[in-house]
């Protein structure tokens, strides 16, 4: 069940990605990037991080996506220009696709990833669920990565500080709309 | 229920790539930030792997930063693409090549 579960959400999650690739206008892209999002929420959910699966879905979801719809929207862009992009341009990137592709499925599949000293496979069935509970990332984040934290919330001031200065638009001494 | 780490690297490593190649090819600087997003996300996959199978809490914090990171980097990059827009009408990357001239 479990099984038959992750090959469905990985092909939802796959293919709503190759959506986003693929299509050709952007808020159809947006659409795809919402279902490619929960798919992989869904992923967290069979990885027992269900925390972090409503946290994907509640940011990435809910806010992300729906900020990227408000700026399509905004720009308007979607069908009179369309510009694509040139053949080398196209084959250089399938050959990058493809490279980058090999490499890192040849060292996703080697043996170098079973853990020394355990002799059987590790599956989902033989593995204790982590983080399934919410207070061990409240645990975590006040002991062992208390800086870190205290630097992502000064971070996320930095950026609301920097977007409104981006966005705000001045007025100089001529009174002519200008931006700095 | 033979679902390992490996079937999680390989889901990982092909949203990567797809991710990857969408910000080579798509020309529409919204789509590239949306590619941008996917890689995010396949790092993020990866590490509540990592975090799952390890027996460790590390990844899952790890996600929890990262997903910071991101909400941050999208207000101020869609802010930039608005701010390019009012100066140069496109969000097109061939128009936007006056670095070069």
């Amino acid at each position: 069940m479990v099984d038959v579960l992750f090959y469905i959400f990985a092909i939802v999650t796959l293919g709503s990605a190759a959506c986003v690739v693929l299509t050709r206008n952007a808020v159809n892209a947006a659409m795809a990037l919402i279902v490619s999002l929960v798919g992989v929420a869904s992923l967290f959910v069979l990885l027992s991080a269900y925390f972090l699966a409503v946290v994907q879905v509640l940011v990435y979801a809910g806010a992300v996506v729906v900020l990227f719809l408000f700026v399509i929207m905004l720009l308007d862009e979607g069908e009179k220009r369309r510009v694509s992009p040139g053949s080398l341009t196209t084959a250089a990137s399938l050959v990058a696709f493809v490279l980058l592709l090999v490499g890192v499925v040849s060292i996703v599949i080697s043996e170098d990833l079973v853990v020394a000293g355990v002799a059987e496979k590790r599956t989902l069935a033989t593995t204790a669920p982590v983080g399934d509970v919410p207070n061990q990332y409240g645990y975590h984040l006040f002991t062992s990565y208390m800086l870190p934290f205290q630097v992502a919330g000064f971070l996320l001031l930095v950026a609301m500080i920097g977007v409104i200065l981006i966005s705000k638009r001045y007025r100089n001494a001529s009174g002519s709309r200008e931006g700095v | 229920m033979n679902i390992g780490i490996h079937e999680f690297l390989a889901t990982s490593a092909l949203l990567f790539t797809f991710g990857f190649v969408g910000v080579l090819v798509r020309r529409n600087v919204l789509v590239v930030y949306m590619c941008l997003e996917l890689m995010l996300n396949a790092v993020t996959l990866a590490l509540v792997g990592f975090s799952r199978f390890n027996g460790t809490m590390d990844g899952n914090v790890f996600v929890f930063f990262i997903i910071t990171v991101a909400a941050a980097e999208v207000a101020v990059g869609l802010a930039i693409v608005v701010e390019l827009f009012r100066r140069r009408g496109t969000v097109m990357l061939p128009a936007l090549n006056h670095l070069k001239h």
